[in-house]
């Protein structure tokens, strides 16, 4: 369960989050929508910490992740994944290590055998040749980077994990690989996941619930069918341009 | 009369974020071309100084929190010891040949200027004590520390300057890792470590080019120089040279590592952190340099 309630953000003089309530039930899957600069990232830092709200607050796992404290706040990490925007990889590591350090388990990254297979295992779910472990990410594409991040967040088999824009930059074959993997990890282990997106087809597909931010607060979160028949001004001025653009994207 | 103003202006509209800044800077806007400039250009001074002070206790209070880190991290000693042996190892390598050259380089000089103040009255022996203790007291360390700010302070800085605006250090804390012991503590521990050993061969190597060279200028004998070195050392002298490339590693890898932890904006923040890391750590070098040896040579 995440939990974010009356959430405030500014940076300097620009208000960021301006009071946003959001929450992701256990097991489920919500796509973040919105558009860009509307502070989607900065809304998914949040919830693992990296960034800290000016007021409001923000739980997972029944946590409190402002006042938690630095060292909960670090186990509870262990079982966020967050799959960055640009990837974030350790450039000073082969691919192998970057994905062997998401093993947070100590026992499990030490072992040699568990780590090699695990991150074997993982390159395949995001459908990454085995010969990719010993590559440096700048050897890689972009889409690849991006997969080796989601293969780095899926590495530690976290509870919660945070998507930021998993499926943008990739080819449409490698989007539905990700798309699926999403959806799976959801259905068969019950991962509870936040996917900022700005493929609404994708969102639909995958997504058991879905979010719009924009201005500063949630316009609206609900199923796809709350979505369709929205009349709010903002979702439908999102819903429209996104599927007018998005053949155009493909 | 103009001058002053636009000073105080800019410096007010720079510095517009705090609430007390934005106090002054309406008191910049009121008095713009007005019969209060003088009062103005009189604030001038008091602001800035203010800023100072406040950006001074802003940086302490970070550097502070960077060494809580790295003394909390200390624990997970599995994770960084590994990482801690391959720095040392890499930054030991890499430093060998400008270590050997700058060490070669002194001595020799060393060598040639005792040479030349010398005189005939006194004995060729003071040769071997003028070299030996010039290199181990001063020169040894303080070069070594002064060409390794600029080789390693550079590249900590740059390193992890890089690692901050590319998220990578975000990356290390998303998967509950502690940056301080996968970053920061081994690089600070082999700058502990890596100096003083780095200096001890620099003395070696300089001592040796300069009893080399001190034979080419004047006709001092192995026997008088070893007995010159001897005559006046104390053993104090090589635990001075080892105290100083360790105060000296420490405070140019701590600088580093915050500058560089703490940089922001992109490839130009890290090309400031890096430029900051270099000066401040040659700065401290300077400064400590002149507090041990008030503290520790009396
Ligand atoms: N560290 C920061 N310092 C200052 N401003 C920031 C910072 N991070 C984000 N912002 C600002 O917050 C706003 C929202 O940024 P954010 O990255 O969350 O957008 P986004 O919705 O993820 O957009 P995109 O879809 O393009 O990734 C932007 O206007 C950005 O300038
Ligand atoms: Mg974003």
């Amino acid at each position: 369960m995440i939990e974010l309630i009356g959430v405030h953000k500014r940076f300097g003089e620009q208000v960021v989050l301006d009071g946003v309530d959001f929450d992701v039930r256990e097991g489920e899957t919500v796509a973040l929508l919105g558009a860009s600069g509307s502070g989607k990232s900065v809304l998914l830092k949040h919830i693992n910490g990296l960034i800290h709200p000016d007021a409001g607050q923000v739980i997972v796992d029944g946590q409190n992740v402002v006042t938690i404290g630095r060292k909960n706040l670090a186990r509870l990490r262990t079982q966020i994944g967050y799959v960055f925007q640009n990837g974030a990889l350790f450039d000073s590591m082969d691919v192998f290590e970057n994905i062997r350090l998401g093993l947070s388990d100590e026992t499990q990254y030490t072992d040699a055998e568990f780590s090699q297979d695990r991150v074997t295992e993982c390159l395949r779910l995001v459908n990454l040749p085995p010969e990719t472990a010993k590559k440096f990410p700048a050897e890689l594409s972009g889409g690849m980077r991006k997969r080796v991040g989601i293969a780095r967040a899926i590495a530690g088999r976290p509870k919660y994990l945070l998507y930021d824009e998993p499926t943008s930059g990739l080819d449409p074959v490698n989007a539905d690989i990700i798309d699926q993997l999403v959806k799976q990890l959801d259905n068969e282990l019950g991962v509870t996941s936040v996917m900022v997106t700005h493929d609404v087809r994708g969102a639909f597909r995958v997504a058991d619930r879905l979010a719009l931010l924009s201005e500063g607060t949630m316009a609206l979160q609900g199923t796809q069918e709350e979505f369709l028949q929205s009349d709010n001004p903002r979702v439908r001025e999102f819903l429209e341009r996104d599927f007018h653009t998005a053949p155009v994207a493909a | 009369m103009e001058g002053p103003a636009r000073v105080g202006g800019t410096i007010g509209a720079a510095t517009g974020e705090t609430g007390c800044d934005a106090h002054w800077a309406g008191w910049t806007s009121v008095s713009w071309g007005s019969t209060i400039l003088p009062m103005n250009a009189v604030l001038v001074f008091p602001r800035f100084i203010g800023r100072a002070v406040l950006g001074g206790f802003t940086q302490l209070g970070r550097f502070s929190l960077l060494t809580f880190e790295i003394i909390r991290g200390l624990r997970e000693w599995r994770i960084w010891l590994p990482r801690t042996i391959t720095e040392m190892a890499s930054v030991g390598m890499g430093s060998l040949f400008i270590v050997i050259l700058i060490a070669s380089f002194t001595g020799a000089v060393t060598a040639f200027q005792a040479g030349y103040q010398w005189q005939t009255s006194l004995p060729l022996y003071v040769l071997g004590t003028l070299i030996v203790s010039n290199i181990v007291l001063e020169l040894g360390p303080v070069l070594v520390g002064l060409v390794l700010a600029g080789r390693i302070g550079a590249r900590y800085a740059a390193e992890l300057g890089t690692m901050r605006v590319t998220e990578q250090i975000d990356a290390l804390d998303s998967l509950g890792r502690s940056p301080a012991s996968h970053l920061i503590i081994p690089r600070v521990i082999t700058g502990f470590v890596m100096l003083p050993v780095l200096t001890i061969l620099a003395d070696l190597v300089a001592i040796l080019v300069g009893w080399y060279s001190v034979k080419q200028v004047l006709p001092i004998t192995d026997a008088d120089f070893i007995y010159g070195a001897q005559y006046y050392y104390r053993p104090f002298d090589g635990y001075y040279s080892i105290i100083k490339a360790f105060f000296f590693g420490g405070a140019i890898t701590l600088i580093s590592c915050y500058t560089g932890f703490n940089t922001k904006q992109g490839a130009e923040g890290v090309g400031r952190a890096v430029t900051a890391a270099v000066v401040a750590s040659m700065v401290i070098i300077l400064v400590l340099n002149a507090t041990l040896a008030r503290v520790l040579l009396n």
